[in-house]
């Protein structure tokens, strides 16, 4: 005790207890790493778990975004077609949504998501605000087949604008249309107009139908032909306006049997 | 009772027909969801209801569709004989079979529809019809055919192993 005292173990205290320290050093630095490893598998199991919140919650968001923006289409094209409907007040117009297509690859029809208990009738023209569309077709309570004037069975009288002549516009099983029955002593041009011209009484006249793209003219051919290319892209038809006030004319007891 | 399972199914496959597959074209031809849905039923073995199947979709797309509504009623009738025919033939490799079916009920359905426009006096040039119509058609089908087939076979599976009530 007095050695110890007087300070003379102080090398052997120092050596013994810097043992010991380092003793507890190892063992605390394998204790922590040892408590790293156990406790760390629940923080990756709740950041995990937080993870998939956040993702569900950008899920969510993208789609709100994604109906946003599709309100905001809607929208718009209702907006252009309420601008269509002022600038074209002579016309009485009821809106559609297109909910379908004719199932068969052969025609070009549409189903619209109203019928006769909103007052459509068969032979009612059905425009957007860029054009011409079609016809009803078929009618019952709550939805109306369209005919589309790209429908191989269609037939629509139209007025050449700028040429001033009246012609045929047919459609075909491909989608495209074409007039038919153009005069050869006409000339029709490259980017003139094509309307519908009343005559027949199954359109309302100056509808606007699209412009003509192509001519096809030869010498052999009693009339010429042309390719129109449609204001309407009939692929992307969403909403529809129906003219209701228009009352189309059976003109088939005036026809002449064969 | 196994029948009433027809109903949903072939409303929902008329339904998805006219909202979904008739807006996506290959050229000018779309696939025809409800024929391949009656090939692969009728490919099925325990399959014994076919035939009022192909009737109750005939009628149904007849209703909807601006083609005589003869056209599909015979056409997806027509199918169904094809498949029984066809079925015995092949009975020992059912996804050829259900290839055959829908490669020729295409074929079939398409020209009764061309077939019916052309009495009824549309102008269809054949090599259109042929070319953009009909071959892409036979394509999108043939596409069909595999995911159809495997659907139809569970659905069978489900409801020929339940025990039939009256």
């Amino acid at each position: 005790m007095a050695l110890a005292l007087g300070g003379y173990f102080s090398s052997a205290t120092n050596v013994f207890t810097g043992s010991l320290v380092n003793l507890q050093a190892w063992f605390s630095t394998r204790f922590v790493a040892i408590q790293d490893f156990l406790t760390a598998p629940r923080d990756i199991a709740s950041l995990r778990q937080r993870n998939a919140e956040l993702e569900s919650d950008v899920a969510e968001l993208q789609a709100q975004v994604i109906q946003l923006q599709q309100e905001v289409g809607e929208t718009d094209i209702l907006r252009a077609l309420v601008d269509f409907s002022r600038a074209n007040p002579q016309n009485t117009y009821r809106a559609a949504a297109v909910i379908g297509r004719d199932p068969s690859p052969f025609l070009h029809y549409v189903i619209i998501n109203r019928g006769s208990n909103d007052g459509f009738l068969r032979g009612m023209p059905v425009v957007t605000d860029q054009g011409l569309i079609g016809r009803i077709d078929a009618v019952i309570s709550d939805a109306a087949r369209i005919q589309l004037i790209t429908d191989p069975a269609s037939s629509v009288n139209v007025h050449l604008q700028n040429a001033d002549t009246e012609a045929s516009l047919v459609g075909s099983v491909t989608g495209d249309v074409t007039l038919e029955l153009i005069p050869q002593d006409i000339i029709v041009e490259r980017g003139d107009l094509v309307l519908t011209s009343g005559l027949g009484g199954g359109y309302p006249p100056d509808l606007i139908i699209g412009q003509v793209v192509n001519v096809r003219s030869r010498d052999f051919d009693l009339f010429q032909q042309a390719t129109v290319q449609p204001v309407v892209d009939f692929n992307r038809l969403q909403i529809v306006l129906v003219i209701t006030n228009f009352k189309p004319v059976d003109i088939s007891p005036l026809v002449p049997a064969p | 009772m196994r029948n009433l399972v027809a109903v949903p199914v072939i409303l929902l496959t008329v339904i998805l027909q006219m909202a979904v597959i008739s807006r996506i074209y290959l050229l000018s031809g779309i696939a025809d969801l409800p024929l391949v849905m009656l090939a692969a039923w009728a490919s099925q073995d325990d399959v014994d209801s076919a035939w009022q199947w192909a009737v109750a979709t005939g009628v149904l797309v007849g209703f909807v569709s601006a083609l005589p509504w003869v056209v599909p009623l015979v056409g997806y009738v027509a199918v169904i004989a094809l498949a029984q025919v066809l079925q015995r033939r092949v009975w020992q490799a059912p996804l050829l079979a259900m290839f055959s079916i829908t490669f020729l009920g295409t074929i079939v359905v398409s020209f009764l529809s061309l077939a019916a426009l052309r009495l009824s006096g549309v102008s269809l040039p054949l090599s259109d019809v042929l070319g953009l119509v009909t071959l892409p058609s036979v394509l999108l089908n043939m596409l069909l055919a595999i995911p159809a087939y495997a659907v139809m076979r569970d659905l069978a599976r489900w409801v020929y192993s339940a025990p039939e009530v009256e």
